[in-house]
């Protein structure tokens, strides 16, 4: 009996409450659907945004609409604080990715790559020894790539041809237009403090 | 110390036989036999667990147990990990610091869990025990690295500092030039978790002294040369927490790092490996066949790389990722790891709006095809299906702890649109040792009904966002005799299914409720009815409701005398 009276009440507060179901779903399964009780937190505050970054507080807002819309639930998904505060920063983000062109001297197609997936030159240039099938080498800051017959260059944004690896990574991650992969004496002419 | 009894031969042989008794629980049954047993034990145990530190008074502890060395306490519930313990609850350490200075001046070994510890309770810990040798803090908070600084300082005996995870002030990392230039006991050394730069000089003349290290595990500031440098001392680690791991090597480097990995002949354990790149990873090979815990928890790895370092790694028995390893990555774990027993699994972005890679069901059923030894499953998900849980514990029948989290609240089978009774009507049928299970996903009381019925060892239960009414609550009341600790949250149970409970939370460590349908009405009742337990209501400032959190929990000591003003022992 008593818990027939506690399920009324639980209905009767339906009418406030905002529910965390997926779009669409029938309001009259009330068996099966827990109406989410959330309608203490409605306004959400925006003052605590601060806070709210590390410790994702709660921000209700109406989950009838898109599935997209996504709101934060308080200690929602159950991660503790300090992996949420320290996550890695991610590699792929294919909205924000920085694609470039590659081209390499004597290939008959270019390709493309998005720089913000490699971590650094080293990741970048196995990436490119592997999709050209050659060998780059190591860089050094005297010598360039000697050794090998092929020298990584990138067209920067003033238009310049420069040799991959002179300036430090997140530089050339925002100033490179375009890579280019030189053959022969061009690759070496490059090399020596252009 | 022995009050005077008459020796029978059982006790004597028990005086014998209980040195070499070592688990609580074993210790704990021993000392319900009969009076002479459990003042036997009493007098020989030398190590104290306790689980939940408002549930007994340290005096009470230092009349029973008059010769401990090593004392395990838990503070504050497991949710309040997830901020839904408000600041200043409690669990303060001090009081049982004072206690144990004067019971147990000998004290050597302190582990700490979600208690809170200031710096000055950290200074007179080490000022107080002359022959403190171990300190573990987790997920503690109310310090800083000052508090530290006396522990380095003061600890002449020290071989243990293990520091993880705590919500801690990071002024500076000048605590581990306390340490005195002659001292090299250390034997596990912990501060992957702190974030400011220790001396590296300092630090490589530490490990280079203390001969006996087993567990290193420094931070991320620590580069991957610095840890080349470091390994060169440490052939003899076991376990290794490294810093960045992306950092670019020469090859002649790259050499000396994986010669050194090559000489660490007892490594088992690695950790850290912040933003590891699939070239550094390939230092690992020569160490990655002994390896039995792989933690990459904090790499964000590609499939391709997972894959590629998993090849090497054939008897590893737990492995922690984050999602960025997709299905695929979790495919490869699949066919290289046979002998994995535990798999974790975190969301590299769980508040990402946009978030669109993870791990599926698919990732899962993979592992499970793969690695039928598997006992412990951590898993973040988008999405889960009933049938894919199924076949995950058909192939694997063995799970002690099945944990699933899908992201959304409530989310359906996304094939099939139902809830998700079935999948864990799976588990907890196909897994007779289930001791822990977290549920997610739409779930009604059916699901609560399979976990009564069939869940007979279950220990730990969490439970978010599930249910459709008191029965579903009441049904694991009582059907899971061995039920320790509930947890639950967002979920429709009411007074009826709080007071279900009646004749069980004496039996258990505790209940916690937040979100529910509770009332001070049912609330008071239960608190009427069992004086024993503490029933605890904590008042949200930021909602209205009185009943939203509810802590419930077994106790010697009595209402809280420490509670602050948002916490009302009923």
């Amino acid at each position: 009996m008593e818990s027939i009276n506690i399920q009324e009440e639980g209905l009767n507060l339906k009418a406030t409450e905002l529910r965390l179901g997926l779009p669409g779903r029938d309001e009259t399964e009330k068996e099966t659907i827990f109406s989410f009780k959330n309608n203490k937190r409605a306004a959400p505050k925006s003052t605590e945004d601060n806070e709210s970054e590390a410790n994702s507080d709660a921000k209700h807002g109406d989950h009838e609409a898109a599935p997209a819309a996504k709101a934060q639930i308080v200690g929602w998904p159950p991660i503790r604080s300090y992996r949420k505060n320290n996550f890695p920063p991610k590699k792929a983000e294919a909205e924000f990715g920085i694609y470039v062109k590659v081209s390499m001297d004597g290939a008959p197609y270019l390709r493309k790559i998005d720089l913000k997936v490699y971590n650094g030159y080293a990741d970048l240039l196995r990436a490119l020894e592997s999709m050209f099938k050659l060998s780059i080498g190591y860089y050094s800051e005297r010598e360039g790539y000697k050794g090998s017959e092929y020298a990584p260059t990138y067209e920067d944004k003033d238009g310049d041809w420069m040799l991959v690896g002179d300036v430090p990574w997140d530089m050339f991650m925002s100033s490179c237009k375009r890579l280019r992969i030189m053959k022969g004496s061009e690759a070496r002419g490059l090399g020596c403090g252009v | 110390m022995d009050p005077s009894t008459k020796l029978t031969k059982e006790i004597e042989v028990l005086k014998q036989v209980l040195p070499l008794i070592t688990s609580h629980k074993d210790r704990n049954s021993v000392s319900q036999v009969c009076k002479d047993f459990y003042h036997v034990e009493r007098c020989s145990r030398t190590k104290v667990f306790i689980g939940n530190c408002y549930a007994v008074s340290p005096e009470m502890v230092a009349r029973r147990f008059p010769n401990i060395r090593s004392v395990t306490l838990k503070g504050k519930p497991r949710f309040a990990d997830f901020n839904l313990v408000p600041e200043n609850w409690g669990a303060d350490v001090h009081s049982w610091l004072v206690v144990f200075a004067e019971f147990y001046p000998f004290l050597e070994e302190l582990r700490l869990k979600r208690m809170t510890v200031s710096d000055a309770s950290l200074e007179f810990l080490a000022t107080s025990f002359t022959e403190f040798r171990a300190l573990s803090l987790s997920s503690c908070d109310g310090f800083s690295t000052d508090g530290l600084e006396a522990i380095a300082t003061h600890c002449k005996a020290l071989t243990e500092l293990d520091i993880q995870e705590n919500d801690i002030d990071d002024v500076s990392g000048d605590w581990l030039s306390c340490f005195p230039e002659d001292f090299a006991s250390l034997e596990v050394l912990n501060f992957s978790s702190l974030n400011t730069d220790v001396s590296f000089d300092v630090l490589e003349d530490l490990v280079c002294r203390c001969k006996s290290l087993r567990v290193l595990k420094v931070n991320k500031n620590i580069s991957l040369e610095q840890l080349q440098r470091l390994l060169v001392w440490t052939p003899q680690l076991i376990e290794l927490g490294t810093g960045s791991f992306n950092q670019e090597l020469v090859p002649r480097q790259f050499q000396m790092l994986e010669s050194a990995f090559d000489n660490c002949k007892n490594l088992s354990t690695i950790s850290g490996l912040w933003e590891a790149t699939s070239q550094n990873l390939a230092a690992l090979y020569p160490v990655s066949a002994r390896l039995s815990f792989l933690n990459l928890s904090y790499a964000n790895l590609q499939s391709s790389a997972l894959a590629e370092l998993l090849a090497h790694c054939s008897n590893l028995r737990r492995l922690w990722v984050l999602d960025t390893v997709e299905d695929k990555g979790l495919e490869a774990v699949g066919s290289c790891c046979p002998f994995l027993e535990e798999l974790r699994v975190f969301p590299a972005g769980p508040f990402d709006q946009d978030m669109d890679y993870g791990v599926t069901e698919s990732g899962l059923v993979a592992v499970s095809n793969g690695c039928r030894r598997l006992k412990y499953v951590l898993y973040f998900c988008m999405q889960m299906t009933n049938d894919a849980v199924a076949t995950v514990v058909q192939n694997c029948p063995d799970f002690t702890h099945f944990r699933l989290c899908i992201m959304n609240p409530s989310q359906p089978d996304y094939l099939t649109n139902e809830p998700m009774d079935e999948a864990f009507g799976a588990v907890v049928k196909n897994c007779t040792n289930l001791e822990r299970l977290s549920l997610s996903g739409l779930l009604t009381d059916l699901t609560f009904e399979y976990i009564g019925k069939y869940a007979k060892k279950l220990e730990i239960l969490s439970v978010a966002f599930a249910g459709s009414s008191d029965l579903g609550m009441q049904q694991v009341l009582e059907g899971c005799p061995m039920l320790r600790k509930l947890e639950i949250r967002d979920c429709p149970f009411g007074d009826a299914a709080l007071l279900s409970g009646l004749d069980k939370y004496e039996s258990m460590r505790s209940l916690w409720m937040s979100t529910c349908n509770l009332t001070m009405t049912g609330c008071k009742e239960l608190a009427k009815e069992r004086p024993r337990l503490n029933v605890e209501v904590i008042k949200d400032e930021e909602t209205d409701e009185e009943t939203d959190k509810v802590y419930v929990y077994r106790s010697l000591a009595g209402p809280r005398s420490d509670a602050p003003p948002f916490v009302v022992s009923l």
